[in-house]
């Protein structure tokens, strides 16, 4: 396997506050990757830097071999980098269906044109893609109006619309009842094995983390501490510490999203 | 050196009231996000009502007992207005409750005409406060040195007062987070009383204190209101110390400017104001805003869809009417129409910018006025033909706009508003300062149309032909990819950006072409009129622009036209009277309290309540919108 997406020495200071720091990991492409850590550990801090949202203080990120270090969220997306937000990030003022055909008039170069009728655009592709995460029954609601798991599941398709080699997803499953969680990273998984998609993600499910992950990287307080398999990650001490100590936290229980 | 000492003690004492102004303004958007249009208003209340009572009481304590008093009276004024006019709408869309204090502008415009007549009144001089002190040899007004003493203990107590007693812990609480308050258990509607009233007081005082300098004028409220922003938006929104460093810096500056460029006067504040916005961009002691804070906030606005065919049938109709109105309308009504074609255009061009682009532009008289400017000097300095200079007006707007958007995308919310209006207020003051080349006061004349344009008929059709088509492609533009892309900006910068769209160009085009169209209604109107005065920059004008806006609907398509259709037509009623201002603004309060989404919103509510197929929740966001 090649390395899709790699890391060396990432750090973000806010002030005094080192948020991220020193981290360095590689992501094999067509895997499911996660990045748990308690509240504040800085995952978010990590992907802002990832998608080029905030400029490192240090460190480099490498897409597929290339140093994207620097470069803005608009040029790495073009370079094949879907992400969806922690907190949701949606157009309220339209349809479900025209908030992924943005992404499509984007991918597309279409955005300048003044003539068409955008609503009419790359509908078919939308819907197809709103398909794939079972939300084409809602296709045509305004998306202000849709519950958060639906919200989510749409900044889905919005990241998968210009069929992205590599997603960020800083918890997808926040604000689902258990059983949609489970059906979101189901069908996570089916793009990441259908589509050699690979997928680095951030979960306070633990469920979610352990049932689908492939491998599983732990962040504290900015630094990576631990890093491996399901059953390495439960048996390690270092981890069990940052999660009150306990082997409590691992048996299904979750902690609140932020 | 002596001069030099002389001077800046003058600067001192003019930041006085300056500073009581601009406090007081500060303080109710730190707390209320409200921008108090109608603070100048309340200043010149400060000075009428000081001046009164000045004249009822005598002696040393009936001069500083006065000015108290005014203060006390402006303050319970402020409580009148804040609990009927502002009180109801504070739900309302973000910056709607502005529309409300313009509204009271007019109000007290009238009421001050009516009672204190329309002469300019003189203050009378303090009393044992004659004559002038020698300092170095140079002679300074004793009140002068009153007032720059008595300032920073009057910026001292304010300053206690914030940072020691309860009051001031909430209102500082309530600048930083509003819901914090709340969570504090306190009274949220009363504390924002308390503030409006505390900061009209302020005004009030600030216009009785200058009375000995300045007296009392009808003019007043809006010779302060741009100094004050101005001072404001320097020192940083909602920041004390701020509001007295800036008001130090304006006053001194404005001395200085008299004495050595005289030419250049109202320039100078404003490009200060630029400067110190390009560095820092919050002002000097402001506090950057949290996104959002003042585009859309608030129910997010509906899906667009393109007219159905019903509705096409229905305008296409009423332009037909429109078009025959030569045959059964005189002369008179064609003037109108043609006034009101016009003034739809430039309000359409600014619901752009601003219900699709969530740009909120205080300054957009820059490319009306601009446009108008452009043609008529095109004309009486190198002789263009009619044609010509008429296509070239829009082009020089949109290179106007072109500018100032560059400059003022780099802001957000209020700052990105009152960067507008500055650089508006610039062109404004180069227009009227920069006499040689525009007339300056006397605007510029004779600028006919061509020969075959030269009848009111058939300009009637020029216009209407310019006007709706102009309308018609900024409608289209909302529903081409360029215009959604414009709400997918104002709606989520984030997402866009993540999703390959860049915003700040997109916005920046949004910013031009609006700018564009806005001076395309100016070369309309420059022909139409055959003149165009400074006052066609002026903020009266993006007022009136902003005004018929969100009185229309800020979250409608339709919103801009049908509001400047409605008020223009109103106006041109209400002129006729003479205390047409009062009923004007008592309108408006009377639109803004029971249709905070404005005309075309709230109708569109109505019609969704009580008309038919109401019966299914969802039906509300499949039905086509107007
Ligand atoms: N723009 C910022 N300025 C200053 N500090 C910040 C900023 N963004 C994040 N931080 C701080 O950096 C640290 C890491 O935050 P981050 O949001 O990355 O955590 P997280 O792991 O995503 O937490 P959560 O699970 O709650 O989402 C926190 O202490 C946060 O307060
Ligand atoms: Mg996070």
């Amino acid at each position: 396997m090649s390395v899709i997406l790699e890391t060396r020495g990432l750090t973000k200071n806010f002030g005094g506050l080192v948020a991220v720091d020193d981290v360095s990991f590689a992501l094999q492409k067509g895997e499911l990757l996660a990045l748990i850590g308690p509240n504040g550990a800085g995952k978010s801090t990590c992907f802002n830097m990832l998608m080029g949202q905030l400029p490192p203080t240090s460190g480099e990120v490498y897409l597929d071999g290339d140093r994207i270090t620097g470069l803005g969220p608009r040029q790495i997306w073009r370079l094949g980098v879907g992400r969806t937000f922690q907190i949701t990030a949606t157009y309220a003022s339209m349809t479900v269906v025209e908030n992924v055909q943005m992404a499509l008039l984007s991918h597309n170069g279409e955005i300048f044109r003044v003539l068409p009728f955008a609503h009419r655009m790359y509908r078919d592709q939308a819907l197809a893609l709103l398909d794939m995460v079972g939300m084409a029954a809602q296709a045509d609601r305004h998306c202000a109006v849709l519950a958060y798991g639906d919200l989510k599941r749409m900044e889905l398709a919005i990241a998968l619309a210009h069929e992205p080699k590599l997603l960020l997803m800083d918890e997808p499953t926040a604000g689902m009842a258990p059983r949609e969680r489970v059906a979101l990273m189901e069908l996570t998984a089916r793009i990441v094995a259908e589509q050699g998609v690979s997928v680095l993600f951030t979960e306070h499910d633990m469920d979610v983390v352990f049932g689908h992950a492939h491998r599983i990287m732990v962040l504290n307080r900015g630094a990576l501490i631990a890093e491996g398999n399901a059953a390495e990650i439960r048996a390690n001490p270092l981890v069990q510490e940052v999660y009150l100590g306990g082997g409590t936290v691992f048996g299904g229980a979750e902690t609140t999203d932020a | 050196m002596e001069f030099f000492v002389a001077q800046i003690l003058t600067g001192l004492a003019n930041a006085s009231s300056l500073f009581l102004v601009a406090c007081g303004l500060s303080l109710i958007f730190g707390v209320t996000r409200i921008v108090n249009f109608a603070h100048g208003s309340l200043y010149m209340l400060g000075a009428y009502i000081g001046l009164t009572l000045m004249e009822a009481l005598p002696g040393h304590f009936g001069f500083w007992g006065s000015i108290l008093l005014a203060g006390i009276a402006v303050g319970l004024i402020g409580v009148v207005i804040e609990m009927l006019v502002l009180r109801p709408v504070y739900r309302a869309p973000e910056l709607f409750q502005l529309v409300a204090t313009f509204g009271v502008i007019l109000v007290i415009q009238d009421l001050a005409l009516l009672i204190w007549g329309p002469e300019d009144q003189l203050g009378p001089r303090a009393p044992g406060l004659r004559g002038v002190f020698r300092i170095m040899g140079e002679p300074i007004p004793k009140y002068d040195i009153v007032l720059l003493i008595i300032t920073p203990f009057i910026a001292l107590a304010l300053w206690w007062m914030m940072t020691r007693t309860r009051l001031g812990v909430l209102v500082r609480a309530a600048t930083q987070d509003r819901e914090m308050v709340g969570a504090l258990g306190v009274n949220q509607a009363w504390l924002f009383t308390g503030v409006f009233a505390l900061g009209s007081a302020l005004a009030g005082l600030g216009g009785a204190l200058q009375l000995p300098k300045g007296g009392a004028d009808l003019l007043m409220d809006f010779t302060i209101l741009t100094p004050v922003f101005v001072v404001v938006v320097i020192g940083g929104m909602g920041s004390l110390p701020g509001a007295y460093l800036a008001a130090i810096i304006i006053s001194v500056l404005n001395v200085f400017g008299v004495t050595y460029i005289p030419q250049s006067t109202l320039v100078l504040m404003f490009i200060v104001m630029i400067v110190v916005l390009m560095i820092r961009p919050y002002g000097l002691f402001g506090r950057e805003e949290v996104a959002g804070e003042h585009g859309q906030v608030g129910e997010p606005e509906e899906p667009i869809k393109p007219a159905s065919a019903k509705v096409r049938a229905i305008v296409a109709a009423g332009l037909a009417m429109l078009a025959l109105l030569p045959l059964y309308g005189g002369n008179f009504a064609l003037v109108l129409t043609t006034d009101i074609l016009i003034f739809c255009l430039f309000a359409a061009s600014l619901h752009f910018l601003l219900g699709l682009g969530g740009m909120v532009s205080f300054g957009h008289a820059a490319y009306y006025g601009g446009g108008a400017y452009v043609a008529a000097l095109l004309v009486t300095w190198t002789e263009t033909p009619m044609e010509l200079a008429f296509l070239l007006a829009p082009l020089g707007a949109g290179l106007i706009a072109i500018v100032v958007g560059w400059v003022c995308l780099r802001l957000t919310g209020v700052y990105f508003a009152m960067l507008t209006l500055a650089f508006a207020q610039l062109l404004w003051s180069l227009v009227w300062q920069w006499q040689e080349v525009t007339g300056g006061d006397d605007g510029q004349v004779n600028i006919w149309p061509a020969d075959w344009l030269n009848d009111n008929t058939v300009y009637f059709y020029f216009a209407l032909i310019f006007s709706v088509g102009g309308i018609l492609t900024l409608r289209h533009l909302a529903h081409s990819p360029f215009g959604y892309a414009l709400r997918a900006a104002r709606d989520s910068k984030r997402q866009a950006e993540a999703t390959g769209i860049d915003t700040r160009r997109v916005q920046l085009l949004a910013f031009t072409f609006a700018g564009f169209m806005g001076g395309l209604a100016g070369a309309l109107f420059v022909f139409s009129k055959g003149s165009v005065f400074p006052n066609e920059l002026e903020i009266v004008r993006s007022f009136d622009a902003l005004i018929v806006v969100f009185l229309g609907g800020v979250k409608t398509l339709a919103g801009g036209v049908v509001g400047a259709g409605f008020f223009k037509g109103v106006e041109d009623v209400l002129t006729r009277f003479e205390y047409w201002r009062l009923v004007m603004g008592l309108l408006i309060i009377f639109v803004v309290v029971v249709a905070p989404e404005g005309i075309v919103g709230s109708l569109r509510r109505a019609w969704r309540r009580f008309g038919p197929g109401h019966s299914q929740a969802d039906t509300a966001t499949e039905e086509r919108r107007t």
